[in-house]
């Protein structure tokens, strides 16, 4: 570990472990904004925003998970995310999503200040994202 | 007459013999969901684990100073007992034991001069305490068996929020703790104001080399402490109702075991009494056939054959 340092990168919810494996970098955005972690980092908390969390491995290629809000504990080269919900690409269900972003816009149109239709776009434009980079991925 | 007996007892035994088929197919049932409300258990833990040690990290950094969630009120008016058993009967003393703890609770609070209020989740819980005239302030019904995290948070919604308004000053859990397949207890724990477990020994070790490694926070401390804490309830909450559901699944399994079983002792018992009754009716019957045998034999002239069976069955019939 001391001469290739890699992160043991751990996504936990409240019902189970999503995701397990180790990276040479996360990058995830708390509510200040993206920050990304490398091996070695200083002590870390922060609470993360409704966005995409990646997990770059050593072999180059990268996971992403969705997360809607949670937080995250880096120390001694773990990286721990907690969130009440997270998705793998391969969870999200497309269709629902484009589905939530129609009404969420609908919401939207008739009032503009509403943060639950605010929240829900977020939360279905992220979970698209992710999704389209699965695909992609999965093509390349 | 004994032909009756005998008629009603094979009816006895049938339906002894369905009932026991409807408890071995709870029995079973049970037994197969305590292994995937154990995994529930156990799936729950990192989480759980791992938001206690961010918790206590946020508190050595010297966040939380005044967090209401953090601080015991100075008086206490009135508690919450978040009561958790099950929806369903047939679990054996597993509600019983709950609610039995609960009533202590209750009398303990009541002594020391506060009010109460209680959170029930599980529909025997509600309805045995409603009838026996307890303050409810809420009732949570239809997931005891597979809670999921949407049911924690709904639970533990509806104490938070009395709590930061100051309703409640201490809000403490009721639950049964799942030790193992064979021990569950029923455990009070306090839940708010959070006393936040140590952390467990493998999250120490991890942390053992730099003794108390200075944070980096983002935002500040206290704003993430204040995000994090009402996360922490709710993991609380749902360790409890995952802790709930595989000891009532347990209970269940046991009690419906033992309903197996006894149907089985039960049956035994009635067939040996049915096969009894059977001889014995038997038994009578030749006893009559003999009897009128011997009687035919001894004055065969005196009375004609056809005149004497004609009444002596008619007779024997009434």
């Amino acid at each position: 570990m001391a001469d290739n340092p890699t992160l043991q990168v751990q996504v936990v919810s409240p019902e189970e472990i999503l995701y397990e494996g180790t990276a040479e970098m996360v990058v995830c955005r708390t509510s200040d904004g993206d920050i990304a972690f490398l091996p070695g980092h200083m002590p870390f908390l922060g609470a993360l925003g409704i966005a995409k969390v990646r997990v770059l491995l050593p072999d180059e290629d990268e996971h992403v998970i969705a997360v809607h809000g949670g937080f995250v504990e880096v120390s001694n080269d773990r990286v721990l995310v907690l969130s009440d919900v997270a998705e793998l690409p391969p969870e999200i269900d497309i269709p629902r999503a484009e589905a939530a972003r129609q009404r969420a816009r609908a919401a939207l149109d008739l009032s503009e200040h509403d943060e639950e239709a605010t929240e829900a776009l977020a939360r279905a434009e992220l979970r698209l994202e992710v999704a389209g980079v699965a695909e992609s991925s999965a093509a390349s | 007459m004994a032909g009756g007996q005998e008629r009603i007892l094979r009816r006895r035994i049938s339906s002894v013999q369905s009932t026991k088929k409807i408890t071995r197919a709870m029995e079973l049932i049970a037994a197969s969901r305590i292994v995937r409300a154990q995994a529930r258990v156990r799936a729950a833990m990192p989480y759980a684990e791992t938001i206690t040690e961010v918790v206590h990290d946020l508190s050595d950094a010297g966040a939380g100073a005044n967090n209401p969630l953090l601080n015991p009120r100075p008086e206490i008016r009135k508690v919450a007992l978040v009561v958790i058993a099950a929806d369903r009967g047939l679990c054996g003393g597993y509600n019983a034991f709950v609610q039995r703890a609960a009533e202590a609770s209750v009398r303990e609070h009541t002594r020391l001069g506060r009010q109460y209020g209680i959170v029930a989740v599980g529909r025997k819980v509600e309805s045995y305490l409603r009838f026996r005239d307890y303050t409810i302030d809420a009732a949570f019904t239809g997931f005891s068996e597979q809670p999921s995290y949407e049911d924690a948070r709904a639970v533990a919604g509806r104490v938070l929020g009395p709590f930061l308004a100051e309703q409640y000053d201490l809000v403490e859990v009721i639950y049964t703790r799942f030790v193992s397949a064979g021990t569950q207890e029923v455990v009070v724990r306090p839940l708010i104001p959070i006393e936040p477990d140590p952390p467990a020994p493998s999250a120490e070790g991890s942390h053992g080399d730099d003794v108390s490694p200075a944070y980096d926070f983002e935002p500040s401390p206290d704003a993430i402490l204040e995000r994090l804490l009402p996360r922490y309830v709710e993991a609380r909450v749902f360790a409890g109702l995952l802790n709930a559901a595989a000891s009532e699944h347990a209970a269940r399994q046991r009690a419906m075991k033992a309903a197996t079983d006894n149907a089985d002792d039960l049956i035994v018992s009635l067939t040996r009494v049915m096969n009894r009754a059977r001889q014995d009716s038997i038994t009578t019957e030749i006893m009559e056939i003999v009897s009128g045998a011997e009687a035919l034999r001894q004055n065969p002239v005196e009375q004609e054959p056809d005149r004497f069976l004609v009444p002596a069955d008619s007779q024997e019939l009434a």
